[in-house]
C-alpha cells in the first residue's frame, strides 16, 4: 500500500456571495466574484492531513480541475497540511462543460497513476449540488464507496465508517482502496495559519496536467438550455381547516426547472 | 463615457454603454473588491489596493479566522474587561503574533505589510485583539530584530512568536508626549542595573512575559541617557498594577508598573546605552503605521455592520438608505475611509521601499483616527436607537475609536512633527 491519498478540491463561488444570475441566462455571473473551496472539500482534506498526523496514511495529494485559478485552491490545501498538489488544467470551452463525469474520469485515471490507496472528496460542490462524483469515480475504478461520510476510521486494510442517511446512521466496513465523501459533521477544518501560507506559497510541487482526449473532455454530457434565478415567492394563502389537497394546489407555485437531457 | 458629445437622438445608447462598463468593473462581493481583482493588471505602476498573492492568502486567512473565532467572544470581553485565554493562544497558534520573524525562531517570515493587513482584519472584528497584535509585531518583535544579540534574540524571539507577550514601556505618570522626560533611572553596579521608578499605561501588561523598559542611566544627561532594558517578568521587585478600567479597548489590558530596585544584568541592555531615545522614535514611526491600520479596520468594520442595516431598515415606504441625505453621508463616509486606507498603505509600502515615510506615517494615523471618529460616530446616528443600544456593535467600535487619537503620539504631536517636516521641506 502506498499510504497516498487523493483529495479532490473544487473552486467554487463562495457561499457567502449572493449568486447572480448572468442577463443571457447561460449561467450564473463569476467574473470578479470571490472564489473559495468548495466547504465539502475543505472537511475532505482536514480528514485527509488528519489521517496523515495519526500516520494511518503517508502522504496527501491535493486535486483540482480547472482553470489557471484553481491553484489557488490547491495552494489552500497545502496550507491546511497536504503534501503536493496536482493541478488539471481545464478552461475555457471545456472547463464550461466540465462536469462530475469527466471529473471522476480524471480523478480514476490520476489514482491509477498515482497508484492512491484512498480518495476523499466533499459530498457534494456547493455550486452545481450533484453530489455525483464521488461515486462515479468509484464505479469507474470498481472500488467500494462510502459516502455521506460522518466519521472515518482505518483499521489494517479496511475503512470503518458511519454514513449519514435518511433513517439515521448506517455502520459499514468497506476495503481499500475505496472512495470516501465527506459530510458536513465529519470535521471541523482548521484555518491555514500564515506559517503554512508561507510554506505553501513556496511548495513548488504543483504538477500541471493535461487532459487527453481518452478523458472526453472536448464533449459536453450535458446540453444546458436555460439558467434562471427562481421566480418570488408568492404569498400562500390561509387554508387552515381545508383539506390537504386543496392546501397543497393552492399554495405557493412550482419553481421553473431546467431542462436537461442526457445523452451518453 | 462620451455621452456629452453626442446629439440628443444618440443619448439613450452611449448612455447605456457607459453603465454596461461600469457596472461590469463593479464586484457584488462585500466592499474589499481589490483582492478579487485578477493580479495580472497589465500596469507597471498598480493601484495601492494590489496584494502578493502572499499578503492575499494571509488576509482572506486572517478574515476567516477573526470572524469565525474572535468574533463570538468580542462582547464578553468588553464588558469583563478581559482578553479571553483562548484567543490569546489561537492569535499564537496562527501565527499572527511573529508576522515578521524569521522561521528560523518560529515566526512566520512575512513582511511588514502582511502585518499592516492582519492588524485592519484583526480591527474590523475586534481593535484590543487587533492592538495586542500590533504592539507585539510592530514594537516588540522589530526591537529585538533589529537591535538583538544573537544571544538575546535565541532567547527571546523564540518565545515571542510562539507563546510570550512583550509590552513596552516608556510613559510615566509625568511624561505621556513629552516622553524624554521620563524618571525611571537605572544606577550601573559593576555587571548589572539597579532600575527605580514606575510606568503607567502601558499595554498588555497583564498577559506580557517580558517587559522593554525604558530608563535613564543618566539624568543628567538627559534623554541622551535613556537606555532599553529587557526585563522579565518574575525579576524580582517588579510590580504589575491593577488595569485600568477604560471607555474603550476595554479587553486590551492597561496597567500601571513599579520598579522597585529591580536587578536587570548588563547583557539585558537591548542595542546601546544611551540610544534608547533613538529606538524609541524608530519604532514608534513604524507603529504608526499599525495604529493607521488598526483605525482604519475599526472604522470599516463600523461600517460594514451598518450599512446592512440602513439597507434594510424601512421608514416612510422606503429604505433610509434611499434618502438622500443619507446616501450622501453614507457616500462621505466612505470616501473619507477610502482616503484613510490609501494613505496608510502608501506609508507601509513606502517604509517597505526603504524610502523616507515619517510624515506619511503621521499623516496616515492623524488621519485613520480622525476618520474612525468621523465614522463610528456616524454610524450610531445611522442606525438610531439600536446604534445606541449594547446588543448591537456599533456602540463599542464608538468608544474604542477615541484612543486612536491619542496613543502612539496624539494628534497634536503628530500635526506638529508633520509640520516640521513641511516646514523643512520648503526651506530652500
Amino acid at each position: 500500500m502506498s499510504g497516498r491519498v487523493l483529495v479532490g478540491v473544487k473552486r467554487v463561488i463562495d457561499y457567502a456571495v449572493k449568486i447572480r444570475v448572468k442577463p443571457d441566462n447561460t449561467g450564473v455571473v463569476t467574473d470578479g466574484v470571490k472564489h473559495s473551496m468548495n466547504p465539502f472539500c475543505e472537511i475532505a482534506v482536514e480528514e485527509a492531513v488528519k489521517l496523515k498526523e495519526k500516520k494511518l496514511i503517508k502522504e496527501v495529494v491535493a486535486v483540482s480541475c480547472g482553470p489557471q485559478q484553481s491553484q489557488e485552491t490547491i495552494r489552500t490545501a497545502l496550507a491546511m497540511g497536504a503534501d503536493r498538489g496536482i493541478h488539471v488544467d481545464v478552461s475555457g470551452k471545456d472547463y464550461e462543460n466540465l462536469g462530475p463525469l469527466q471529473v471522476s474520469k480524471i480523478l480514476a485515471a490520476l489514482a491509477k497513476q498515482e497508484d492512491a490507496q484512498l480518495i476523499l472528496l466533499g459530498k457534494q460542490a456547493i455550486d452545481d449540488d450533484c453530489n455525483q462524483t464521488g461515486q462515479m469515480t468509484a464505479a469507474l475504478l470498481d472500488w467500494p464507496q462510502g459516502t455521506f461520510a460522518s466519521e472515518v476510521s482505518l483499521e489494517g486494510d479496511k475503512i470503518n465508517l458511519v454514513r449519514e442517511i435518511d433513517g439515521g446512521l448506517e455502520h459499514i466496513k468497506i476495503n481499500t482502496p475505496a472512495v470516501i465523501t465527506a459530510d458536513l459533521r465529519l470535521n471541523t477544518p482548521r484555518y491555514a495559519t500564515l506559517p503554512n501560507i508561507m510554506d505553501s506559497l513556496m511548495n513548488n510541487e504543483t504538477e500541471l496536467h493535461k487532459p487527453n482526449h481518452r478523458t472526453s473532455l472536448c464533449v459536453g454530457l450535458i446540453p444546458l438550455f436555460e439558467t434562471v434565478a427562481p421566480e418570488d415567492m408568492q404569498g400562500g394563502t390561509d387554508r387552515s381547516g381545508a383539506m390537504l389537497r386543496h392546501t397543497v394546489l393552492q399554495s405557493g407555485k412550482p419553481k421553473r426547472i431546467i431542462l436537461s437531457c442526457l445523452c451518453i | 463615457c462620451s455621452v456629452t458629445l453626442c446629439s440628443f437622438k444618440q443619448l439613450s445608447r452611449p448612455w447605456g454603454a457607459c453603465q454596461a462598463g461600469w457596472r461590469s468593473t463593479f464586484s457584488r462581493s462585500a466592499p474589499d473588491v481589490a483582492s478579487h481583482q485578477p493580479a495580472e493588471v497589465a500596469s507597471s505602476f498598480p493601484p495601492l489596493q494590489t496584494y502578493t498573492e502572499e499578503e492575499g492568502m494571509m488576509r482572506e486567512a486572517v478574515k476567516k479566522y477573526a470572524q469565525e473565532r474572535i468574533a463570538p467572544l468580542v462582547s464578553k470581553m468588553d464588558e469583563n474587561s478581559h482578553m479571553d485565554e483562548e484567543v490569546i493562544k489561537s492569535l499564537f497558534e496562527q501565527g499572527l503574533m511573529g508576522i515578521e520573524i524569521d522561521p528560523e525562531y518560529g515566526g512566520t517570515g512575512s513582511s511588514f505589510f502582511s502585518s499592516i493587513l492582519v492588524i485592519e482584519e484583526l480591527a474590523k472584528v475586534d481593535p484590543s485583539v487587533a492592538v495586542l497584535c500590533d504592539i507585539q509585531n510592530t514594537l516588540i518583535n522589530t526591537l529585538f530584530v533589529k537591535l538583538g544579540t544573537p544571544a538575546q534574540k535565541e532567547k527571546y524571539l523564540n518565545r515571542l512568536s510562539t507563546d510570550m507577550i512583550g509590552s513596552f514601556c516608556l510613559s510615566e505618570a509625568e511624561s505621556g508626549s513629552d516622553a524624554f522626560a521620563l524618571k525611571t533611572r537605572a544606577e550601573k553596579h559593576k555587571d548589572y542595573y539597579v532600575i527605580n521608578g514606575s510606568k503607567m499605561w502601558i499595554s498588555n501588561a497583564e498577559h506580557a512575559g517580558v517587559f522593554l523598559v525604558m530608563a535613564n542611566v543618566d539624568l543628567s544627561a538627559g534623554y541622551r541617557g535613556i537606555t532599553c532594558f529587557i526585563v522579565d517578568r518574575d525579576t524580582e521587585g517588579l510590580e504589575i498594577g491593577k488595569k485600568e478600567n477604560k471607555l474603550g479597548l476595554r479587553a486590551s489590558s492597561t496597567c500601571p508598573l513599579n520598579f522597585d530596585n529591580i536587578k536587570v544584568p548588563e547583557k539585558n541592555i537591548l542595542g546601546e546605552v544611551g540610544h534608547g531615545y533613538k529606538y524609541a522614535i524608530g519604532m514608534l514611526n513604524e507603529g504608526r503605521i499599525g495604529i493607521a491600520a488598526q483605525m482604519l479596520g475599526l472604522a470599516q468594520g463600523c461600517f460594514d455592520h451598518t450599512v446592512p442595516y440602513t439597507r434594510q431598515r424601512v421608514q416612510f415606504g422606503k429604505r433610509i438608505f434611499d434618502f438622500q441625505g443619507m446616501q450622501h453621508q453614507i457616500a462621505h463616509v466612505a470616501t473619507q475611509i477610502e482616503a484613510a486606507r490609501l494613505l496608510t498603505y502608501n506609508a507601509a509600502r513606502l517604509k517597505e521601499a526603504g524610502r523616507t515615510f515619517i510624515k506619511e506615517a503621521c499623516m496616515a494615523k492623524y488621519f485613520s483616527a480622525e476618520v474612525a471618529t468621523l465614522t463610528t460616530s456616524k454610524c450610531i446616528e445611522w442606525m438610531g436607537g439600536v446604534g445606541f443600544t449594547k446588543d448591537y456593535p456599533i456602540e463599542k467600535y464608538y468608544r474604542d475609536c477615541k484612543i486612536g487619537t491619542i496613543y502612539e503620539g496624539t494628534t497634536n504631536i503628530q500635526l506638529s512633527t508633520m509640520a516640521k517636516f513641511i516646514d523643512k521641506e520648503y526651506n530652500v
